[in-house]
């Protein structure tokens, strides 16, 4: 890791230049982004989640997360044996710190499962808001118009996975945007750029390139809840059958 | 016509209820936000308002625009697909402003977060009990984090 | 973490709708029972019950009025309130209820206070002075005919306004219920009774109110209680709460027998956290006792004062039971987790916006606006012989 200043002078230019279309200043925000090309959507890969907590911090930190609600959590499952309609689930402060570790459980198995909103595309908490403050935008991504909403806190009591609350400080629902100013430029999430193991990928179904297709062609996936017919965007690669 | 004069205050009740119908309506055409509407029932406007929210980390990319010499000893290790924030935390400040010093993140409470041995985590995956490991040495006197392999030459 | 045991998904731990949104079903349901309690003289010609009937819509306009308050107090930017009117997303129930109450309050209820009242109004804008003189002025809009034949008209058009009113009064208290009822995320509301046993168990807290207002009203201005009246308002109350328990016991007897995936964690709750208001106070005390004592006096011949002391103790219980129900749908349906692995608990503040205090305030301010409306507008049928011992005078 070296670099002079020679080198500084060189790179700050086409820094800058970089810089600037990561930006995109004013609220007209990405020329480049056409909200009709793009059907957001993620995949999370259970079997490579190590329940490191980045994730939970990530988000937090992108998004100014008040303490004690989450965008975004991490639950450890325990299934003892074949008792999978009792598994023992904790999330301490939603994984933010990881968890604690383990000795060995001869008969039992563990596994994580990060869970955010699901950016329903028959979402059930657009569906009851009184006023239009949330929607699911063009892109397939589930948002909160803050300066509309007015705190009624029906859509936390519709939505069925509890990614909802309502932000103690600005009395308005909130929730995980999947990171809506960042994908518009470009970027991944927060969560998924922070994610060591690559357990969590942003995906554009509407994307022919996106290696999201040629996985469930191949995989066994599932979504949370398939029962509550939400049209849930986030699939889960083998998740298994005692999870909530 | 004697049925205006016995129902006349019917009439004038209607009255009432047109004059606030028509106020309600003049209200609303001022008070309803104009893009309200534009994509779906809700104000379009918060779309873009909500895109330009500030960034807080910078993504890889942009870190390789500057670091490519680290990228490239990442590459092929087994750190490679680790991104530079996932250790070094939001750092869109720095790259706005290079002068910002990120400073370095804390060795004894990083790797652990990741590779301390627990059950309940995937068998395949690199994990060691610290004490056991290395006994309270820190990490980082072994393996180099970029590519932290250290039999591969990634050592010191 | 404090106040949880199991698991909760972590946003879940705290509850987002507080007793204030418990008050308003009730405060609500009370309107709608007091209202057909009032269409049952003007629809259904049930003359018995007449000495209510000003009375009953008094009393639903002074809790209708308070209605939108334990709401206000909740959002959490109250200011934004008539975004619902200005634009209602047309998919939610809590956006098309804004109408159904505003229709409900000036299409029905004030219209048809005003077509009853409107001679006495007039008759009052010519005898009284000053501010009160203006208020009723006012009301008159103007026109002082009170000939018989806009009398008449006046009657013709309120039998109207009740006909529509009864399928009204359901539609508000039933889309309250439809609120709830149409959460598919949450197994403890989602049911198509949920409407259903809302409106059953509203008739029966508004009967329950009215009754026990008009016994109290009675008693203060020391006139004898029209037993017919108080008779066969108790008889209605029995079998709208029979109907209402039998629904409620359907619901049950159903969820015990499928025992979907929902049923062991809310049964568990039921037994734990909600045994004292749903088992004790709601099912017990609130439905079966007042249920029991309602029955005992369509069976027995009892003397007046006993069933006055019986209708009194039994409208007391059947109030609070009310309340325990909505209490048991709107917390219970926030103690449990959506994941069915734990269970979290109410911390009901004391003097916060959302508060018991508040609760106690909202609960009592509607008594203070009627005791104002009944000076303004009085209910009372003609004038009975005041005795000292009237009201505790045997048949």
């Amino acid at each position: 890791m070296n670099i002079t200043r020679r080198h500084m002078l060189l790179l700050l230019p086409a820094a800058a230049i970089a810089w600037e279309s990561v930006l995109a200043g004013t609220p007209e925000a990405s020329p480049n982004y056409a909200m009709a090309e793009h059907w957001w959507s993620m995949l999370i890969d259970i079997p490579k989640c190590i329940g490191c907590g980045n994730c939970v911090r990530a988000c937090q930190k992108e998004n100014d997360v008040p303490d004690g609600f989450f965008r975004t959590w991490v639950e450890r499952y325990h299934v003892d044996d074949w008792n999978m309609a009792n598994p023992e689930v904790i999330s301490p402060d939603g994984g933010k710190e990881g968890f604690p570790a383990v000795a060995e459980d001869e008969k039992g198995k563990y596994f994580f499962v990060p869970k955010l909103c699901n950016h329903c595309a028959d979402s059930p908490c657009t569906q009851v808001c009184p006023v239009g403050a949330t929607f699911v935008a063009p892109d397939g991504v589930v948002l909160v118009d803050q300066k509309y909403c007015m705190g009624c806190a029906y859509c936390v009591q519709a939505c069925p996975y509890g990614c909802r609350y309502i932000h103690p400080e600005k009395r308005v629902a909130d929730k995980c945007t999947l990171c809506y100013h960042r994908i518009t430029k470009g970027l991944t999430t927060a969560c998924c750029e922070a994610c060591p193991t690559g357990a969590r990928q942003l995906a554009d179904l509407k994307n022919p390139s996106d290696p999201i297709h040629a996985f469930l062609k191949t995989h066994s996936v599932q979504v949370l809840k398939p029962q509550m017919a939400t049209g849930a965007k986030v699939f889960y690669n083998d998740l298994d059958g005692s999870v909530r | 016509m004697s049925i205006f004069r016995d129902a006349g205050h019917l009439f004038r009740l209607a009255g009432v209820y047109l004059a606030g119908t028509l106020i309600f309506l003049a209200a609303r055409a001022v008070v309803v936000p104009h893009s309200f509407g534009q994509y779906g029932h809700y104000r379009g406007a918060a779309i873009a308002e909500i895109a330009a929210k500030p960034l807080h980390f910078a993504g890889h990319q942009t870190c390789e625009t500057c670091h490519s010499d680290i990228a490239q000893a990442k590459a092929g290790g087994m750190h490679a697909h680790v991104n530079c924030e996932a250790c070094h935390g939001p750092l869109a400040n720095h790259a706005a402003d290079p002068s910002i010093d990120p400073g370095k993140p804390d060795v004894a409470t990083l790797c652990v977060r990741c590779h301390a041995a627990s059950a309940a985590r995937p068998k395949n995956f690199p994990q060691v009990d610290a004490a056991q490991h290395s006994g309270g040495v820190p990490c980082n006197t072994c393996h180099q984090p970029h590519n932290p392999a250290v039999a591969a030459g990634g050592a010191k | 973490m404090p106040g949880v045991e199991g698991f909760m998904h972590p946003n879940e731990v705290s509850l987002y709708w507080s007793v204030l949104i418990v008050l308003y079903p009730y405060i609500t349901g009370l309107v709608a029972g007091a209202f057909i309690l009032a269409s049952l003289v003007r629809v259904f010609r049930v003359e018995a019950v007449g000495p209510t009937y000003r009375l009953a819509l008094l009393t639903a306009l002074s809790f209708l009025m308070v209605a939108p308050l334990p709401l206000q107090l909740h959002l959490g930017h109250p200011e934004r309130s008539l975004e619902m009117y200005m634009t209602p997303h047309r998919t939610s129930a809590m956006a098309m209820f804004g109408f159904v109450y505003l229709w409900y309050l000036m299409a029905v209820l004030t219209v048809e206070i005003w077509l009853d009242y409107r001679a006495d109004i007039v008759a009052l804008s010519q005898s009284t002075r000053g501010v009160r003189r203006l208020f009723y002025q006012i009301l008159t809009l103007g026109s002082s005919n009170v000939s018989p034949r806009s009398l008449h008209i006046d009657e013709r058009v309120g039998w109207f306004i009740t006909l529509i009113g009864i399928p009204s009064a359901f539609l508000l208290h039933g889309y309250v219920g439809f609120i709830f009822g149409s959460i598919k995320a949450n197994p403890w509301w989602s049911s198509p009774l949920m409407p259903v046993v809302f409106i059953f168990s509203a008739m029966v807290s508004g009967i329950a109110a009215v009754m026990l207002i008009y016994m109290a009203a009675s008693r203060l201005r020391r006139q004898l209680i029209d037993m017919q009246c108080v008779d066969t308002i108790a008889q209605y109350m029995l079998y709208t709460f029979i109907i209402d328990f039998s629904l409620e016991m359907l619901d049950l007897i159903h969820r015990i027998y499928e025992a979907d995936e929902s049923f062991r964690s809310l049964n568990f709750m039921v037994h734990t956290k909600l045994w004292f208001s749903q088992v004790i106070l709601q099912i017990c005390l609130g439905t079966l006792v007042p249920i029991l004592l309602l029955a005992l006096v369509q069976v027995t011949k009892l003397s007046a004062a006993v069933r006055r002391r019986l209708y009194g103790i039994s409208g007391s219980l059947a109030l609070i039971g009310i309340f325990a129900m909505r209490w048991n749908v709107v917390i219970g349906g926030q103690l449990f987790s959506k994941s069915f692995l734990g269970y979290t608990t109410y911390k009901m503040a004391l003097a916060t916006r959302e508060g018991l205090l508040v609760a106690i305030g909202l609960t009592i301010m509607p008594l203070f606006i009627l005791a104002v409306l009944v000076k303004l507008l009085p209910p009372w049928p003609k004038e009975q012989p005041v005795a000292h011992t009237a009201v505790v005078a045997g048949d």
